[in-house]
């Protein structure tokens, strides 16, 4: 049975959000959530990939050959990550230094090729518009999710955007904040259970 | 042979197009990812070497052609005199190329300091190279005429322990900004009095 697009779109905010519940892209999701700020720019700049890619390669999918469809993914998703990362590097520096090597990594993370394969090969233009646009506002939320827990509870405080942020420690003036936890094994604890927790959530 | 043809043909024309619209983004991003280096990275390591300087060398900046490519100088002035030059070079470093941005003093064809601006070197150990000034202090004072090198090579920089191929790639760096020196440098003089005025 055919699906709508609302039903394309949300299955990427909960059923299939991409690093909890389908457990894929894990390595932007342990390596750049240290702060909050980080995981929703990278959510945003694999969105804008994820979009731009399933858009052309649905667009396209009747001209391209199925031998060669793999290579012909790559290179619209290594089009994309590109133009993203001269964008970032024109207009948010600051921020494309501190994700470095994880925006050209963009072209091998799965969840881009596992999109543009399983979904926008097979699928019209609007359906997958509306699937990449879930998966990524999914990925940006459950990496932006990520990131606040670790900042908090790393660093005391949480910058959501610019100035506006929150601060712990002014709350609750005992807190001491943990580094561990904005360090590499606090991301592989906080992703377990965040996993264990929206297991416990179900359906 | 006709699905043959076809894979080839799809492939070369997005290769192509893909080629094409990049070239089109990166020309259109070029002036403005410029003018953002000079904030983030160049600006600071500038700072460093020009600090005291009586007109801002990020503002003063001349550009010479040297051969093919156009280079940026900046200009920084001391005690009322224009006489101080800071520009960038890059060396081959392990994880790719080093930027050093050196400054040299005309008057006396010495070094007034270095920095390194851009890497990619393992951090702890090449990163070094940027956040710990001791490779990059040994080359103030340093004569344009003498060699760059470090002392495993028979020159006077002593490298980074673990971090020889970065150490090297900076030196590298500087020898080749000093030759460009001094091949530039009537160059050099003409243009920066202009500034100075």
């Amino acid at each position: 049975m055919p699906k709508t697009l609302v039903q394309e779109f949300t299955k990427g905010l909960w059923q299939e959000l991409p690093p909890f519940r389908l457990v894929l892209g894990l390595c932007p999701t342990l390596g750049v959530t240290t702060s909050m700020e980080n995981g929703l720019g990278m959510g945003i700049a694999t969105t804008f990939v994820l979009v731009g890619s399933n858009l052309l390669i649905s667009m396209l999918r009747s001209m391209i050959p199925p031998k060669v469809r793999i290579a012909c993914f790559i290179i619209i998703i290594a089009a994309f990550v590109t133009i993203v990362e001269l964008l970032m590097q024109a207009y948010t520096y600051p921020l494309y230094l501190k994700l470095g090597v994880f925006i050209p990594l963009i072209v091998v993370n799965c969840i881009v090729l596992g999109r543009a394969e399983a979904f926008a090969y097979k699928n019209k233009v609007s359906l997958s518009m509306a699937d990449g646009m879930g998966i990524g506002l999914g990925f940006t939320m459950a990496l932006g999710a990520l990131g606040a827990v670790r900042e908090l509870l790393g660093h005391g405080s949480v910058t959501v955007w610019g100035d506006f942020s929150y601060n712990l420690s002014a709350s609750f003036p005992s807190f001491q904040p943990f580094s561990f936890m904005v360090q590499a094994p606090g991301a592989f604890i906080c992703l377990g259970l965040m996993l264990c927790l929206i297991n416990a959530v179900g359906d | 042979m006709n699905e043959m043809v076809k894979m080839v043909v799809v492939l070369t024309v997005l290769s192509s197009v893909a080629g094409g619209v990049l070239a089109a983004v990166n020309k259109g991003t070029a002036s403005q990812i410029e003018a953002q280096q000079l904030t983030f990275v160049k600006g600071p390591a500038i700072e460093a070497i020009l600090a005291g300087s009586s007109i801002n060398p990020i503002q003063n900046r001349v550009k010479i052609s040297d051969g093919d490519v156009e280079r940026s100088f900046f200009v920084g002035k001391f005690d009322g005199k224009t006489n101080t030059i800071a520009f960038e070079e890059f060396g081959k470093g392990f994880g790719g190329d080093i930027g050093v941005m050196i400054g040299v003093n005309l008057d006396s064809d010495q070094l007034v300091g270095a920095a390194v601006t851009v890497h990619t070197e393992t951090p702890g150990l090449g990163a070094k190279a940027k956040d710990d000034p001791s490779l990059v202090s040994q080359f103030k004072g340093l004569s344009v005429k003498e060699p760059a090198k470090v002392t495993k090579d028979g020159g006077k920089i002593t490298s980074i322990s673990g971090a020889t191929i970065t150490s090297r790639a900076v030196c590298d760096a500087v020898a080749k900004a000093m030759a460009s020196y001094q091949k530039m440098k009537p160059q050099l003089q003409q243009e920066i009095q202009k500034v100075g005025k």
